[in-house]
């Protein structure tokens, strides 16, 4: 695979600064990607066959991301399979958009455990409408190409088409998607839990689904910093995360 | 019977032949299991095992694995029948020590001298089976019945070979009397050679492999130990006995390795005898030599244990109907045509 | 005794049945006039199970001694993962995934510094490539001699298994002098390596890697070569080539099948294999035997693999100049390599925080096992374990 569309700049460590991504993200809704040549074989074929069911199309580094309408979700699959001569599933997934609340909440004060996610909901490469995402990578063994998958979901009744008929390794993979997110797939066999138990409630994966882990207990950091006898518990220095 | 000088009854004579059968056995089992289970294993798989309990190359850990048996907690499952389920790993035990009833360890040194003793030790050899079936059955657990009903059709399908390599043997010694067959090895003369003996291991070679594949079998050892098959079934019709009971089984196990040892050191290496030696002093060197060759069958036995890796049921089962069966009896048909001929 | 048992899911889908308790109730009083067609018998494999590698669950539905349906229940190890990497760092991260496939660590984590480090745009350092390469390819000789050994004890040779164990302690030696942990090393960063190779390191491996090559002559003899190995393993379990890539069954097991893939060769090209002369094992059995042997014959070419790769080392730094809090800028990269197990691939969503936004781990036992309850319709209890064996996987990595 070529890597022509991987970012350019050299990383600009004097200033500490992190090098900036093209960001093709944005770009993808006002201009049409720049695609080399072996992605625009993959996506020429992937529009002879899918037609108008293609939203958007964008680069993830090195792969061609396609997001398709949900209704020929297993449309896509099939062209793929037949199409592209992709035998080889991957994997599917699932993706919630909304923004990672922080751990323990705003007011935990002094825990910096956990990374400072953005707060505002934006969509990844090839864009995204709404909350949740299923997105797919299969591969052709013969060829040595790749392709990723995605459609949108409605966020009050997440359900999109199985892909077992066409892949049956989708089994597993939606299982887990059903799992930690809801999201409901028509035409699987049986839909059932595959790693929580059978009584498990919620949907873990969800971004409104808090790990409880730092809910019910402290981050240790915190409490790990004790005063100077008279001082307030929690009132020496912040101890540094990374 | 030894003839001492003190008149004994009967009852002495009864007691002490069960005193020595009763220790011979468990005594046989922890020589057989400490050196080859325990030390010629390890060194063969690259590893020493326990070293230090008594100095010696550990001797003393089967000491400690004793006691460790003996004290553990009795535990039976709920759903267990409880009389055959402790009754089981009992059959086992007897059903070998009564084979060593008719081993000769010298020429005045056996505990029954039976006529028919081959036909007695593979009759009663064959009653372990009984023993498995109710362990396999009585324990209430789904690995322990897959277990004891492989078990079963393995056992009963390597009796016919393992009976069938020593008919050879009875046909080439003339008597199933094991203390004559041993004497027939001793006096025997190969190509005219008087003086050296004659074992027939020499002349029933084949009978000699089919007695120990079949043997191996019998033992439920790998390669043919489906039944307590440990990465699949954890012990198979083992599986629910802890403790004693366990050490029973382990007991019968090693037991009847031993035993079978002896059968076949007997029938094949020509037992107690050394050629020339005669009398009382081939009473003191009897017991020895014979211990020898136990030791030689079975190094052979437990080398094959360790080595392969072990057949499936049905792979098994056609190794003994389709391939053993047919061996021996081509084998008791030419050593039959020679015995009359030669 | 349990009454109630899972769906055990078939071609078409089961319904849920019941089975009569009285009929398991009390086996030695089991009535005599019971009809001699017996029901079929519902056994739980694990998830404690000498066989199964770690808490893996396989219900199977047997009819006498054959597997009538199978159902794998797995997470008895989940660990939560996808959500953890939520509320973490980049470098907190590379602790984490240490400990998906445990047996070849190293091996785990260099995809996911590579999508960090391509999104960031940095590139590690040759040197720091090579040693990466060396790495991996060390973690995958020391699984495979595991492998060939323990698969000799799935199928009742006891002996193999202590050779197998005997012998990766000389690869983890190796690997504990670099990194310092044998089992988690925990050595890769954004941008490189922590630390380079230590002195005599390069002759300490070259000896071990003969030492390599003589054991896995040892295991074709012993193993590969024994009657009684390929009884049991030929034909067993047969994986058909269209089938297992369809069902997302990745690395050894899918070259057993005769699909020419390795993606050290045809993925992204972030590990210098091309710089190497090597070859791609194939087998067109697809059979348990076929995959203990491409997999013993991966073993050797990795260890040339090594030996070639330290005769050509650059010199140099081992890590490439980066900020010293690390932020990824936003994007999405997708990026796998061939694991011991397989495919192993993360799909790595970031906004531009110091810790990513989703990071979906594609693990290769999750397919590979995905394949059980097709594959394992018709064939015999002794046969289910010799290809749970012969598939390879652990369970880190199938439960994350």
């Amino acid at each position: 695979m070529a890597d022509d569309t991987s970012p350019e700049g050299p990383a600009d460590a004097a200033a500490g600064e992190p090098t900036a991504v093209p960001d093709v993200a944005a770009e993808a809704s006002a201009e049409p990607v720049a695609l080399d040549e072996a992605h625009q074989d993959l996506l020429a074929r992937l529009e002879a066959a899918l037609g108008d069911a293609i939203v958007e199309t964008g680069v993830a580094v090195h792969d061609l991301v396609v997001r398709v309408r949900r209704d020929a979700w297993r449309q896509a699959g099939e062209a793929c399979r037949r199409d592209l001569d992709c035998d080889y599933l991957s994997f599917i997934a699932g993706i919630d958009w909304l923004p990672t609340p922080r751990v323990a909440g705003d007011d935990a004060a002094g825990d910096t455990s956990s990374p400072v996610q953005p707060t505002e909901q934006t969509p990844g490469i090839a864009g995204s409408d709404g909350r949740f995402q299923v997105f797919a990578v299969v591969g052709s063994t013969a060829r040595h190409w790749w392709l990723t998958l995605k459609t949108d979901l409605d966020e009050a009744d997440p359900r999109v088409e199985s892909w077992v008929p066409v892949y049956p390794g989708a089994d597993w993979h939606e299982r887990e998607c059903w799992e930690m997110y809801g999201i409901v797939f028509d035409g699987h066999p049986s839909l059932r839990h595959i790693y929580l138990p059978a009584e498990f409630e919620g949907f873990p994966l969800r971004k409104d689904f808090p790990l409880l882990a730092r809910e019910v207990k402290p981050w240790p950091g915190l409490v790990d910093v004790e005063g100077m006898p008279g001082e307030a518990p929690g009132a020496a220095e912040e101890v540094a995360t990374t | 019977m030894l003839e001492l000088a003190l008149d004994v009854g009967w009852g002495t004579t009864l007691a002490v032949k069960t005193i020595v059968v009763l220790m011979l056995i468990p005594a046989g089992a922890l020589i057989l299991g400490y050196t080859f289970l325990l030390k010629m294993m390890s060194h063969m798989q690259s590893r020493l095992g326990p070293m230090d309990p008594g100095g010696f190359h550990g001797w003393y850990q089967l000491v400690g694995d004793g006691l460790k048996f003996i004290q553990k907690e009795d535990i039976m499952p709920a759903e267990a029948d409880r009389r055959v389920f402790a009754f089981a790993p009992a059959v086992v035990v007897i059903s070998t020590f009564l084979v060593f009833v008719v081993i000769p360890a010298g020429p005045r040194l056996v505990v029954a001298p039976l006529d028919v003793g081959v036909f007695y030790a593979l009759a009663v050899s064959s009653l372990s089976v009984i023993g498995v079936l109710m362990a396999g059955w009585a324990s209430a657990n789904k690995y322990s019945l897959l277990g004891g009903l492989r078990a079963a059709a393995q056992l009963i399908a390597y009796e016919l070979p393992l009976v069938l390599a020593v008919v050879g043997v009875v046909v080439q010694a003339g008597t199933m009397s094991l203390q004559g067959i041993v004497e027939a090895q001793r006096d025997g003369a190969i190509f005219g050679w008087d003086g050296v003996g004659f074992p027939f291991v020499l002349t029933q070679v084949v009978g000699f492999g089919l007695f120990m594949v079949a043997a191996q079998a019998e033992l439920t050892q790998p390669p043919f130990d489906m039944p307590v098959a440990e990465s699949e079934l954890v012990g198979g019709y083992m599986v629910e006995y802890t403790g004693f009971r366990f050490l029973f089984f382990f007991i019968g196990e090693f037991g009847t390795a031993f035993a079978f040892a002896a059968l076949a050191a007997t029938l094949f290496l020509g037992g107690w005898a050394v050629p020339g030696v005669e009398g009382t002093a081939a009473d003191v060197l009897g017991p020895i030599v014979l211990f020898a060759k136990i030791m030689f069958v079975a190094f052979l036995m437990f080398w094959a244990r360790f080595t392969y890796p072990r057949l499936r049921e049905d792979q098994l089962q056609s190794l003994a109907w389709k391939w053993l069966i047919p061996i021996a009896l081509v084998n008791i048909l030419v050593t039959g045509i020679l015995k009359v001929a030669v | 005794m349990t009454t109630t048992n899972p769906t055990l899911p078939g071609p078409g889908g089961l319904p849920e049945f019941e089975v009569d308790p009285a009929l398991y109730r009390h086996l030695a009083d089991a009535q005599v006039n019971v009809e001699l067609d017996t029901g079929d018998m519902i056994l739980n494999l694990g998830p404690q199970h000498p066989a199964t590698h770690g808490t893996l669950r396989l219900v199977v539905r047997l009819d006498g001694e054959r597997v009538v349906a199978a159902d794998p229940v797995i997470g008895y190890m989940h660990r939560g993962y996808e959500k953890l990497t939520e509320v973490r760092t980049y470098p907190q991260i590379t602790t984490l995934i240490n400990r998906i496939d445990w047996l070849s660590s190293f091996a785990n984590e260099v995809p996911f510094v590579a999508a960090a480090e391509e999104l960031m745009g940095i590139e590690a350092p040759p040197r720091a490539l090579q040693i990466r390469l060396v790495l991996t390819e060390l973690s995958r000789i020391a699984t495979f001699l595991l492998f060939l050994g323990e698969m000799g004890l799935q199928v009742g040779a006891i002996t193999p298994a202590f050779y197998g164990f005997r012998d990766r302690e000389y690869v983890l030696n190796l690997i504990e002098a670099v990194t310092g942990g044998r089992f988690h090393p925990n050595f890769n960063r954004i941008g490189g390596l922590k630390d380079d190779l230590p002195w005599g390191w390069l002759n300490d491996t070259r000896h071990t890697m003969e030492k390599v090559l003589d054991s896995c002559d040892t295991f074709e003899t012993l193993v590969a070569d024994n009657p009684i190995f390929e009884k049991r393993t030929r034909s067993i379990g047969i994986i058909p080539a269209e089938l297992g890539a369809a069902y997302g069954v990745s690395g050894s097991n899918l070259r057993a099948c005769g699909v020419d893939w390795d993606l050290r060769r045809d993925g992204r090209a972030f590990l210098p294999y091309s710089d190497l002369e090597w070859k791609v094992w194939t087998h067109p059995d697809g059979d348990s035997f076929a995959r203990y042997w491409v997999r013993l014959q991966e073993t050797r070419e990795s260890a040339r693999m090594v030996l070639q790769a330290l005769d050509g080392l650059a010199s140099g730094p081992v890590m490439a100049k980066v900020p010293r809090i690390i932020k990824v800028p936003e994007g999405e990269n997708w990026v796998s390599c061939e694991n011991p197990l397989g495919e192993m691939g993360y799909y790595v969503v970031s906004k531009g925080a110091t810790g990513p936004f989703r990071v979906k781990i594609r693990s290769a036992s999750f397919s590979n096992v995905s394949i059980l309850p097709w594959l394992l319709r018709g064939v015999y209890v002794p046969d289910v374990i010799t290809i749970l064996g012969s598939l390879y996987f652990i369970l880190g990595d199938i439960d994350r």
